[in-house]
């Protein structure tokens, strides 16, 4: 994939240790360190929103770090080193520095990205990583598996003309399935679109996957919206809603939710590329970090937001470097390497609760499949670009080949897996099919809590309309 | 101007409703409203006054008047009379706090209102009682805080957003429309959005255009949202604890120049219904429909017109979708004439739709075509004369009356 890096000229190094707001922020610490020692204590502002006891205090404290007129321009620091002479600002102090300097639009090297197995599932170097159970390493590649499996059989059933629309998250499979993995059952997903990968871990039967994509009966939202915005409150996966980026918001209000009921479960809200360029995201992000939520921020970057490849989406170096302006942690991994999304995953879980505090994921992949079945991504795309990421580098194999390694796959196993995932889906496609579609009363149920005075006046219309006009009504469409 | 008005009045209403051929329309039994239907929640259009004087909150007797009741007589002093006065600002906190105390999930989020107490010192006070998480101050997004609300909301809480001014409820329009209103029904019911976004809006003096908008035209196609606007401290903060209670999404329309109106409300406890009109004066000749602060002017021109030997019934709406077509339907079958004023402009404001639905449902009782006050479609002037000519006045109105009624 071709990327356009802008390398920064001969700029000074910018991470100068003199200046007041950058403290030491590595990934061992318990916090990071803001402010020196020579702050008066009015200043500090202690993280007092999950202390409830400390509320009327810290109220008090808060007014007084904003007051101007405490301001001094030259606070000596006690053994009088000009050096540390700084301006006393809200947030902390500011060094003063007689060298006009400019951060550099981008830093010197691009940040680098977390892997634990090599293109050939081989594990890199000799840095331990939390070992995989055979349970748990089996049960994520037959889910990766399954995965690959549902979106053929159903882009395949789109082409057919048998559901009007899919999407596909071919080569996304790592981040869907171990990302899951790597989640508590009780910890809140906001999808965006192409995660059906978390619902399949978390249980969803290929009936229920098939049921929505067919707008039957039988799905739980009552067939209104177009297929692959799943949704199910039982396994914790929030209803895709179309628009980009609105989840983000969201899941800083869910994270907010769970801080009032003090639950030890995190958000977690996945998002593209594109999305980040969304207003939602920056406020979404903004907000997170100033209530201290527990979210983890999950980026699939993989290089296109239908046709605008990434250098059209933003200048910045991808969208790890976007955290730190937020003041938010964030680590940058390999999203086609199973076990390094799956540690990454719940490392940032780990930090988001207990420390709670938002934690931005960025996971490099690349988007394999069209955007949609609306789509002919080889109008803007390389053809063997395509190719490269689908053989070379596609995340299925590269796991396979680690799982084979350790004794738990074989090539038998595979086929059956196969075999059976595709015969499971023809089969579950058929009922959906055959399953009668939702009732005429369900186009106006679930608007308000029970139906308004001018939604029944509306319904008893409709009613009498197919009455009258009776041979114009799908037959296989219940009154 | 206080308003405080006869229960009786509702009552009168509701008898002549026997006279109607009701086979004409069907209209659904005034009971199955969206408002839930707890024990003692139940709220009824009758005049159900229990006469407590308890201040006890929560464990006291509803009052269930659509209305609030006149004071005994005016001649006994403000020491013994019945309920307390206080401003309409004061009356919307009474509410929220009540709520907030009955239920620890609702809890409050905007811009500074917080510690600042908000900018119409609505949420004052709250801050300190329930602290920095119930009463939360948010960053300078709309679209995200809204968002934010309706995360919460699905799982679980009630937040009450408060927009600065309504005008910046704009940015907040997309949450609003595709995902407050729209994401019980595509979730198929299983995610429910209890919000209550609430804010000022409206024509205020010399604010600018961007701060004079009147939203409630531009949010009234959403489907799945309910929207109220009060006008008074008692409806206001009826208005407020039942849009807290409802389980669907609630816009609460204020008004930036009604926040001082001062009334003395009812110490008990009331709750009121979010899809009921409020009958302000009974009358024979022309049915009048406002809401808001037209309410105020339509007031002052009725005085005008009493004396000229005309009986306006004036109808505050409150409910702004739905319309509450059971008591304006039986005004206009009382009146025959209806006028509507209303703050919105001309094109797609309220008063468009209202005139469209009375059209519809009551074309055969209208005896002149509707007419409808409002608004030009014009930014607001700054200047204060100009402001003035784009919100209809007290004479406007007794001139439409007087045309209406020749």
């Amino acid at each position: 994939m071709a990327i356009r890096f802008a390398r920064s000229k001969s700029i000074t190094h910018y991470v100068n240790k003199n200046l007041g707001f950058h403290g030491s922020c590595s990934l061992d610490s318990k916090k990071c360190s803001f402010m020196s020692s020579t702050i008066p204590p009015a200043m500090k502002r202690k993280t007092s929103l999950s202390d409830p006891d400390n509320l009327v205090a810290s109220a008090a404290r808060r007014f007084q770090s904003v007051k101007a007129g405490g301001r001094a321009d030259y606070q000596l620091a006690p053994d009088n080193d000009r050096e540390i002479q700084g301006l006393d600002f809200p947030g902390g102090r500011v060094a003063f520095t007689p060298k006009l300097r400019f951060l550099p639009e981008s830093p010197e090297e691009r940040v680098p990205c977390y892997r634990v197995l090599d293109d050939d599932g081989e594990p890199i170097s000799s840095h331990g990583f939390e070992e995989v159970s055979e349970e748990v390493a089996v049960k994520m590649y037959s889910k990766m598996v399954t995965l690959q499996v549902m979106d053929t059989v159903f882009y395949e059933a789109q082409r057919q003309g048998r559901i009007s629309f899919y999407v596909t998250s071919t080569g996304e499979e790592a981040i869907n399935i171990a990302s899951a993995a790597a989640l508590h059952d009780d910890d809140i997903v906001l999808p965006q679109y192409r995660e059906p990968g978390v619902l399949l871990w978390r249980g969803f039967t290929l009936q229920e996957f098939a049921n929505q994509n067919f707008g039957n009966k039988a799905d739980y939202g009552k067939g209104r919206q177009m297929p692959i915005h799943y949704g199910s409150r039982n396994h914790n996966y929030f209803t895709v809603s179309s628009p980009i980026a609105t989840q983000i918001p969201q899941a800083a209000g869910v994270a907010y939710s769970l801080k009032m009921d003090k639950n030890n479960a995190c958000v977690v809200t996945y998002f593209g590329d594109g999305g980040t360029s969304e207003g939602d995201f920056h406020a979404g992000l903004n907000f997170a970090a100033v209530m201290e939520a527990p979210v983890v921020f999950i980026c699939r970057n993989n290089g296109w937001a239908i046709s605008t490849p990434i250098e059209d989406q933003f200048r910045s170096d991808g969208v790890v470097v976007k955290g730190q302006a937020y003041g938010i942690r964030s680590t940058r991994v390999d999203g086609n390497d199973v076990l390094a999304v799956y540690n990454t995953i719940r490392v940032a879980r780990e930090m988001a609760v207990t420390e709670h505090r938002p934690i931005l994921v960025e996971a490099l992949a690349y988007r394999v499949g069209h955007h949609s079945t609306s789509d002919d991504s080889t109008k803007y795309r390389p053809v063997d670009e395509i190719e490269h990421w689908k053989m070379v580098r596609n995340p299925v194999t590269r796991f396979r080949k680690w799982v084979e390694r350790n004794g738990w796959w074989s090539e038998t196993k595979e086929f059956e897996l196969r075999k059976n995932v595709r015969n499971q889906l023809v089969q579950a496609i058929q009922v959906a099919e055959k399953t009668e579609k939702p009732p005429i009363t369900d186009l106006f149920t679930d608007v308000y809590e029970s139906p308004s005075s001018n939604l029944t006046e509306q319904e008893a219309s409709l009613r009498e309309t197919i009455k009258r006009h009776s041979q114009d009504y799908p037959s296989d469409v219940p009154i | 101007m206080a308003a405080i008005f006869q229960g009786i009045g509702t009552t009168a209403s509701l008898s002549t409703s026997n006279s109607f051929d009701s086979k004409r329309f069907q209209f659904p039994s005034r009971r199955s409203y969206l408002s839930e239907r707890k024990g003692n929640l139940f709220v009824m259009r009758s005049e159900g006054r229990i006469i407590g004087g308890s201040k006890g909150r929560g464990t006291s007797p509803l009052v269930t008047s659509a209305v609030a009741s006149k004071a005994e007589s005016s001649s006994t002093s403000t020491a013994s009379k019945p309920g307390h006065e206080l401003l309409l600002f004061e009356a919307l906190r009474e509410g929220l706090e009540e709520e907030m105390i009955r239920d620890p999930t609702v809890c409050v989020m905007g811009e500074d209102v917080g510690h600042y107490g908000g900018s119409y010192k609505v949420t004052k006070g709250l801050a300190e009682k329930y602290g920095d998480l119930r009463v939360l101050d948010t960053p300078i997004a709309e679209n995200s805080f809204t968002g934010m609300a309706i995360g919460a909301a699905m799982t679980g809480l009630r937040p009450v957003v408060e927009g600065m001014n309504m005008g910046f409820l704009l940015l907040a329009f997309n949450q609003i429309s595709n995902n407050c209103g729209m994401l019980h029904y595509t979730s198929g019911g299983q995610f429910k959005i209890p919000v209550v976004i609430r804010g000022p809006g409206g024509v205020g003096r010399q604010l600018g255009a961007e701060h004079s908008q009147r939203l409630e035209s531009y949010f009234q196609s959403i489907p799945g949202i309910q929207m109220v606007a009060c006008s008074t401290p008692y409806n206001a903060k009826g208005l407020m604890k039942a849009a807290i209670r409802s389980e669907n999404p609630v816009i609460l329309f204020e008004h930036v120049l009604l926040y001082n109106l001062k009334e003395r409300i009812p110490d008990e406890e009331y709750v009121l219904s979010l899809e009921e009109a409020e009958m302000v004066r009974p009358g024979e000749h022309v049915t009048i429909l406002t809401y808001s602060r037209m309410r105020y002017h339509v007031m002052q021109a009725a005085k005008t017109l009493v004396n000229k030997g005309y009986d306006p019934e004036v109808i505050d709406i409150r409910s702004l979708k739905p319309f509450d077509l059971y008591t304006i339907g039986n005004s206009v079958k009382k009146t025959h004439r209806v006028l509507i004023v209303e703050e919105c402009m001309r094109t797609g404001g309220i008063g468009a739709s209202l005139t469209a639905a009375i059209n519809e449902n009551f074309h055969d009782y209208l005896d002149a075509p509707i007419v409808c006050l409002s608004s030009q479609d014009v930014p607001t002037p700054y200047a204060g004369t100009l402001e003035e000519w784009t919100v209809v006045q007290p004479a406007q109105i007794v001139t439409a009356v007087e045309q209406l009624c020749r």
